[in-house]
């Protein structure tokens, strides 16, 4: 058909549902723009009435989130000038740069946490998901419903357990034990999702694999995790994003050693309560990887988020 | 059983395919496979579960390691459901699971209804709205409660040039009256992408034959909105409920940041109090069977629901 549709919008129609979704998605990025322009004013622009929309950009919350300072006296200071542009930021308050902050400590956990339990769950995962997809497993349809029904239970409910589980295992407080415990919660996800993408691959690339000499290792490592890739990627990224923001297991299972993250953003203090341009500058340097992964993800972002119930 | 299992598994792989396999047999294979997965299912998931339920029925505190442990039967289950504080929690998580999922689905559904308009560049939009609901909850909260500051906080100041009340003149989250909406605020901002997404799903997935059939039969473009439209994506809608359902059913970062329960315990979700209970108060044996009677809420609930989401699905 070459003029006219009835299933084609009108342009009137397109153009006014444009306007409004553009409006929609405008209101919902102001929380997002204000944490990244918080983390570049100074405490007195962040806390100015009213909200400052044009500022002097400082650098000041990024050097406080990333050092810890002590006030010292005008005879000290003088004898000894600042070292650094960081160093001069916070001279204007009398203090001095002691020492680096925990947030780099903890910042790093959330790497080591991340990743550590993204390779386990989908190294774990890809393997469960091929023998879900490929063979004839006994009670297939209720295991896999058993996986997925971990799911439902309350993060703050199975703590309790997890907690006297770690503490007479030793794992309270480490990397090891919140890399099993994320997993532990990942996997149900990368399961389920890499099971779709793997049914997509046809069986006979394998049949011909195996017809050709390879052994069943073989073809699932030379045909089918290549053909999976993308799959697996992205799935990937669901867990490490997964593991990444988890609040609730990490604030009461973790504290000096392997905190992450999230717990100790909302606990950066400033002078006379939180600092809040410190807070967005950890803020924004925690979420920009996210955003980014959401991008590069976006084909698959549905298929994610209902462990790939719809997949478009 | 074990003698069919055998049977399955070896059909599983066309004979000739199989007589090439050199090594392990397929149903060997497949149980290396998945065992480890299901060792640590049960390890992380279902051991703690049948240790909570033990736990439950004694009087357990686990910051004191010599006490005596008793075993107490159904008083700690007696209590919980007798306690009207419990039911002050169950109402306060009801409030907030029913308006989230209320303006999820309205707002959801209707951006996905105008996105399915295919104007241009939607598909930039779209990436972009779904931005918030990637980030950490628990970050992202407590920025918000910047945002919520009475003085200097952005939404009161938006709030009050829209509406010219003193900024200063109301407190999001210090008020008894408005606490529990700026929780739904700050999920609703959050999670209508996640609804979207889903509905925008189920629009795509509409044939366009079917609209042009209804055009054929002269069918107004309403009542092609409420007979075609409407049931086509119900289904996909029902399943965003659900997520959303079980989700915000366990909500707990994102309310802990903003409210911490407060004022009161007029945003005191059910995982809150059972937080305080378990890790402030340390009535560990307490908890643990709150712990149980939210799971079966839960548990119970959702099945009901996925019965109705086949029937739907079944029409």
């Amino acid at each position: 058909m070459s003029g006219f549709s009835v299933t084609e919008p009108t342009n009137r129609s397109k153009w006014i549902a444009g306007v409004l979704v553009i409006t929609y998605a405008l209101i919902t990025m102001i929380p997002l723009v204000w944490i990244l322009l918080t983390g570049f004013k100074s405490p007195a622009d962040a806390i100015s009435y009213p909200p400052k929309l044009v500022f002097d950009p400082t650098l000041e919350g990024y050097v406080n989130l990333f050092t810890t300072r002590t006030r010292q006296t005008q005879e000290f200071l003088e004898a000894n000038p600042p070292q650094n542009w960081a160093d001069e930021i916070v001279r204007q308050y009398d203090m001095v740069i002691v020492g680096p902050s925990k947030f780099g400590e903890r910042f790093m956990n959330s790497v080591i946490i991340g990743f550590g339990s993204t390779f386990l769950s989908i190294f774990l995962g890809t393997l469960a998901a091929y023998a879900f997809s490929r063979f004839k497993v006994p009670l297939k349809d209720d295991l896999l419903f058993f996986i997925l029904s971990t799911r439902m239970m309350p993060p703050v409910a199975v703590a309790i357990p997890i907690f006297l589980m770690f503490r007479n295992l030793g794992l309270s407080d480490t990397h090891l034990g919140m890399i099993l415990l994320y997993t532990g919660v990942n996997i149900s996800l990368a399961v389920w999702l890499l099971k779709g993408f793997i049914d997509e691959i046809p069986r006979e690339y394998e049949e011909a694999a195996l017809i050709d000499g390879y052994t069943r290792f073989q073809a699932f490592y030379k045909v089918v995790l290549p053909q999976a890739a993308t799959g697996i990627a992205s799935t990937a990224i669901f867990c490490l994003i997964f593991a990444w923001n988890e609040y609730a297991f990490a604030v009461l299972l973790t504290s000096a050693n392997a905190q992450t993250a999230p717990p100790f953003i909302p606990t950066i203090i400033g002078i006379g309560g939180l600092d809040w341009p410190a807070v967005a500058a950890g803020a924004t340097i925690f979420l920009i990887p996210v955003m980014i992964f959401t991008i590069l993800m976006r084909k698959h972002l549905l298929r994610g988020i209902t462990f790939g119930a719809v997949r478009k | 059983m074990s003698d069919r299992t055998i049977d399955r598994v070896a059909q599983a792989t066309p004979v000739r395919v199989a007589r090439k396999i050199r090594g392990l047999s397929d149903r060997a294979i497949a149980w290396i496979f998945i065992a480890p997965t299901i060792f640590l299912l049960l390890a992380i998931n279902i051991f703690p579960l049948i240790w909570t339920i033990q736990l439950s029925f004694t009087n357990y505190k686990a910051n004191r390691i010599g006490r005596e442990i008793k075993d107490v039967g159904f008083r700690n289950y007696e209590r919980i459901l007798t306690d009207s504080d419990t039911w002050l929690n169950m109402q306060a998580t009801a409030h907030f699971l029913f308006w989230t999922i209320f303006f999820q689905v309205l707002i959801g559904f209707t951006l996905a209804w105008l996105i399915n308009k295919k104007f241009k560049g939607n598909d930039l939009w779209t990436t972009i709205i779904v931005l918030p609901m990637m980030l950490s909850p628990a970050v992202v909260g407590n920025f918000w409660k910047f945002l919520y500051q009475p003085q200097i906080g952005l939404f009161n100041y938006i709030i009050s040039w829209f509406t010219g009340k003193e900024p200063s003149s109301f407190e999001m989250l210090g008020s008894v009256k408005l606490a529990p909406w700026s929780i739904v605020i700050v999920d609703t901002w959050m999670w209508t992408p996640f609804v979207m997404l889903i509905c925008l799903a189920g629009l795509r997935s509409i044939p366009d034959y079917i609209y042009e059939a209804a055009e054929i039969d002269r069918a107004s473009k309403l009542r092609q909105f409420f007979t075609i439209t409407i049931p086509m994506v119900l289904p996909f809608l029902m399943l965003a409920v659900l997520f959303r359902g079980i989700e915000n059913f366990k909500m707990f970062d994102l309310v802990v940041q903003l409210t911490g329960g407060g004022p009161g315990s007029t945003t005191e979700l059910t995982s809150i109090n059972l937080k305080r209970e378990a890790f402030e108060k340390w009535r560990t044996g307490y908890a643990s069977a709150y712990a149980i009677i939210l799971f079966v809420t839960v548990f119970g609930l959702a099945s009901i629901y996925v019965k109705a989401l086949n029937k739907v699905k079944q029409r």
